[in-house]
């Protein structure tokens, strides 16, 4: 509270501010609304000058209380959203879409698309061309509704074919839909930016009518194209793509290569590892190494048992052939100060043996080759295995004492 | 104007009144025997008089409205103000007298009325009214981008200004323009500027009446009564008659969207009574209300302080010798002599016996207070003996929740009037519906507000804290006994503390910085923050304000050990 006893009508208001503010913030919605009546008035005054002014405040809070107030209705909110619409001509469009959007958000999908239709012929001068991107965006999610649409039409067609029914008026229909959609879709794609949502829509379509080549190249455009932002997933879709069609493995492998540049901990990184190790080609193999030993840097991977079994069959692998014991010894140079915290410490020994069996088999394997037998993970899990009687784990023993000066090695 | 009798002569309803106060029509110059009887008090006579007998202005435009000068709103706003106070209890005299007199001395020093030659005439050629032939010498033409210029932080209506564009001259320009005939003129910049008027300076007519009458009303009173709306201030234009229209720069001059700061009420109180030649005021003596002793009784009730401390105060007053009526009673123009706070010294006083008795380090007066406390246990009867720990607690409960709820109203507070108003008449649709959009959200989220009633209107009340020893939670110190922390010396009771320091060594010169003493929290006892925190909150004022009198009052307190030792420490040996 501030004592200042100067006040002016623009102090006030930001007082009034801020106690909507704490209201919001603790979710005293009918608080907040109180207070928000008081501070309504500075509409009347609009400061022009401000970065926000009073009016998208108003919409942007209104909004919020209109949507979590428990006696609030829909009702209410699309007559408040009308009401905002009509005060700031600059913000028009936007706020159509987030208008939209809370719609979609509620279910009432067709409301939504009269909104976006009636959007979508919204003309205002001068306006009309600065809000331009808003208009994209409108009509790309139009489109997507128009998607939506022919997917269920799909749906309904794919029924019927089953039982023998023939329905020509769906099937109109539904090609009506995909043309609608494809126009729209096609459009927002072009533009920079991230469209997972629109670009997958867009490829099923385009896949169901056989449009293989249009796929592949609008796929490509999203992953390589320089000018749209760094985007894990179009490589994804790309490689999902490529998967489809049944593409080389050379293809595959360059697609998720990239992956693992952009995101080293991303899942499909078991799928790259697993690719990687069957392949001929030492080269292949090493970077296969390289991914799993990426991957599981990060702390989401910690309990991932098909990643650790990744790791430890390839080094098993490695040991036995005694062949490339650089490879790991490279990889673990940088890792060694701190993996055995991370990933090898007593406590987490425990806990894998309590939890999960598996993965701390998986685990022991790495720990030991790694770290030797003597290792406080390795001695306790095998330990634990050992007196448990589970057979992998007496085998493991075994392996170890065969092979274990072999962290000497690595460790160097 | 009023009289709507057809003409005798000619059957018009087109009347002018005459030098002599006669009707006449101005169709036909038929003269009547009907006098003005009425004197429409909300329009000065004279201009009017004057005006009519020229008879070459048009009086009434088209749309109903009427020529109208600021000032007439002024006194109209000053009407309304005497009006409510007088509710609150002013003697009549204030408003049938005084006010009206002080007014009409006004007008008549800013040659804006009873005069001669009213300097509202030469606007003509400035508001866009009506060209006049007769341009006497004006001040120098305002350019519009005076008016840009002139910027309000306040940011209000500076976004409507539909000149702001424009940059052609005030009299070729009809953009420019208010519904009073001399709006504009107010902003303009004038070697002659004599004390133009503003709706600050309307309060600072009321507490000079007050001051005049020695009504019980300190300023800090009069400006919490406009707050809380017991006196008119904001949107006091909603009480303009219809014809008078508001629009265009009379919006800035009436449609103030901040509350008045006492500084600068009381500033140009001084500077009014020095312009109007006003002689020295009615002596304030020690029955007057604005007394210190009577005003440090009423704090001390207040502050829920022991009575005993007034003989403490009184020791002070007369110490330092602020009860003498010279010092005390304003003399306009003189300016050797301070110009006195009443209610900031009364406060500051109060503070310095604090000081005095309680040291207020952050350290001694909680020692002191268990001294109190154990003290009390062994004496039984009689009044209970003062403690500062519990007068602290009770005090720091209530001032804090007051200032909780307080800070909730300041937020809530609604500035806009019922009444709409245009900057222009192209304006005025866009302003409708903006208006209408403003109150059906408030309706629509006033439904989701749940049932909350409206904040009240506090009753007006001299006492914002109350405490009454009825109470039998002991929440009440008004009866305590100061016993606990005096002894006796010499058969004399004396305070225990024999320590003192000084808000500020040096006091600082009020000219160049503003103030005497430079006051931040962080550089003083945290119980000598409570308490100027405590008459801060009474006075609404900031506390640096009682701060720099407890410096003042301090220093004259301290006087002759001050200038015996220029070299000496804070803490002093009384």
């Amino acid at each position: 509270s501030s004592h200042e006893h100067k006040l002016n009508f623009r102090k006030s208001k930001e007082a009034c501010l801020g106690y909507i503010q704490d209201a919001m913030l603790q979710k005293q919605w009918t608080k907040a609304a109180e207070f928000l009546t008081f501070y309504i008035e500075s509409l009347e005054k609009d400061f022009s000058r401000e970065y926000m002014g009073p009016s998208e405040i108003i919409w942007r809070i209104g909004t919020e209380i209109l949507c979590h107030h428990s006696h609030s209705s829909m009702r209410e909110f699309n007559s408040f959203i009308e009401q905002m619409k009509t005060l700031g001509v600059k913000r028009y469009l936007k706020v159509c879409l987030e208008h939209v959007f809370h719609l979609l958000c509620n279910g009432l999908i067709d409301e939504a698309y009269q909104n976006l239709s009636l959007a979508e012929s919204w003309r205002f001068g001068e306006q009309t061309a600065i809000q331009d991107k808003e208009m994209k965006l409108i009509q790309a999610y139009r489109g997507l509704l128009d998607y939506y649409s022919w997917s269920k039409q799909k749906n309904i067609l794919l029924e019927h074919g089953q039982d023998g029914f023939e329905d020509l008026s769906v099937e109109q229909e539904m090609h009506s839909c995909f043309r609608k959609a494809a126009m729209n879709l096609k459009e927002i794609i072009k533009i920079p930016g991230v469209w997972d949502l629109f670009v997958k829509c867009y490829v099923d379509l385009l896949e169901f009518y056989g449009d293989h080549n249009e796929a592949r190249q609008v796929l490509n455009e999203y992953a390589y194209n320089s000018k749209f932002p760094a985007n894990p997933n179009a490589h994804v879709y790309l490689y999902q793509f490529l998967k489809r069609h049944g593409e080389s493995k050379k293809l595959l492998v360059s697609t998720l290569k990239i992956l693992h540049d952009i995101a080293p901990s991303h899942e499909l990184m078991i799928d790259f590892n697993t690719m990687l190790q069957k392949s001929k080609k030492r080269k292949k193999r090493r970077l296969g190494l390289e991914v799993i030993f990426a991957a599981l840097d990060y702390a989401g991977w910690k309990e991932n048992v098909k990643a650790w079994s990744c790791l430890a069959r390839q080094m098993k692998q490695i040991v036995i052939s005694q062949k490339h014991l650089d490879w790991i010894k490279q990889e673990w140079n940088s890792r060694k100060d701190w993996w055995p915290a991370f990933h090898f410490s007593r406590y987490l020994a425990k806990r894998n043996w309590q939890e999960n069996e598996s993965l701390s088999y998986e685990k022991a394997l790495v720990a030991g080759i790694l770290l030797g037998k003597d290792c406080k993970y390795f001695k306790y899990v095998s330990h634990q295995g050992c007196k448990a009687q589970v057979k992998r784990f007496r085998i493991l023993k075994k392996f170890m004492n065969r092979h274990n000066p072999v962290y000497l090695k690595i460790s160097g | 104007r009023d009289f709507n009798e057809r003409c005798a002569q000619c059957s018009e309803v087109n009347w002018g009144l005459t030098d002599g106060g006669r009707f006449y029509c101005r169709s036909c110059h038929n003269v009547t025997e009907r006098t003005r009887e009425v004197v429409n008090t909300e329009f000065i006579s004279n201009t009017r008089v004057q005006t009519i007998s020229k008879g070459s202005r048009r009086q009434e435009k088209n749309d109903g409205a009427c020529e109208w000068y600021v000032c007439e709103g002024f006194q109209i706003v000053l009407k309304k103000q005497a009006e409510a106070l007088e509710a609150l209890g002013v003697c009549p005299q204030m408003k049938d007298e005084i006010l009206c007199n002080f007014w009409k001395c006004y007008l008549q020093k800013s040659k804006q009325a009873y005069c001669n030659r009213p300097a509202g005439e030469t606007v003509k050629a400035l508001s866009g009214c009506d060209s006049s032939t007769d341009v006497d010498s004006e001040p120098e033409r305002p350019s519009v981008l005076h008016f840009l210029s002139l910027s309000e932080s306040d940011g209000d209506l500076q976004t409507d200004c539909s000149f702001a564009s424009s940059t052609s001259r005030v009299s070729e320009s009809t953009s420019v323009y208010s519904g009073s005939v001399d709006g504009s003129l107010y902003f303009t910049k004038n070697e002659k500027d004599k004390l133009r008027m503003t709706m600050p300076m309307t309060l600072s007519f009321c507490y000079m009446a007050l001051l005049w009458l020695r009504e019980p009303m300190t300023l800090s009173d009069l400006l919490r009564y406009v707050v809380e709306g017991h006196v008119p201030y904001l949107n006091v234009f909603q009480h303009f008659p219809e014809k008078m229209k508001l629009c265009g720069l009379d919006l800035r001059i009436f449609c103030v969207e901040s509350w008045p700061v006492y500084e600068e009420v009381h500033n140009k109180m001084h500077e009014l009574a020095a312009f109007l030649d006003l002689p020295r005021f009615p002596d304030i003596t020690d029955s007057c209300f604005l007394h210190p002793d009577m005003l440090c009784m009423k704090y001390l009730m207040e502050a829920n302080l022991p009575d005993e401390l007034h003989n403490w105060t009184c020791r002070v007053v007369k110490k330092i010798g602020i009860g003498e009526a010279d010092f005390l009673t304003l003399v306009p123009g003189n300016k050797s002599t301070r110009k006195v706070k009443y209610d900031i010294l009364a406060a500051a006083v109060v503070v310095v016996v604090l000081k005095l008795l309680f040291l207020l380090d952050d350290n001694y007066e909680w020692l002191l207070s268990d001294f109190a406390e154990e003290r009390s246990k062994n004496s039984k009867e009689g009044a209970p003996y003062f403690e500062f720990k519990k007068w602290y607690k009770v005090i720091k409960c209530t001032v804090d929740a007051e200032q909780r709820k307080l800070d909730e109203k300041r937020a809530k507070y609604l500035w806009r009037c019922e009444k709409p108003l245009f900057y222009s008449a192209k304006k005025k649709s866009k302003v409708l519906k903006r208006r209408q959009m403003t109150v059906n959200l408030q309706n629509q989220f006033g439904k989701l507000s749940g049932s909350v009633r409206p904040a009240e209107k506090p009753n007006p009340s001299s006492f914002q804290l109350s405490w009454s020893e009825e109470n039998t939670d002991g929440s009440c110190f008004h009866g305590h006994s100061l016993e606990g922390i005096l002894q006796e010396k010499c058969g004399l009771l004396t305070a225990m503390n024999t320590d003192y320091w000084l808000c500020t060594v040096k006091l600082c010169k009020e000219k160049l910085c503003g103030h005497l003493g430079h006051y931040s929290e962080v550089d003083f006892p945290q119980s000598y923050h409570f308490v100027l925190r405590l008459f801060s909150f009474l006075l609404r004022i900031q506390p640096s304000y009682i701060h720099d009198e407890v410096c003042l009052i301090e220093h004259k307190l301290f006087n002759k050990k001050l200038c015996k030792k220029p070299k000496y420490k804070a803490v002093l040996r009384s």
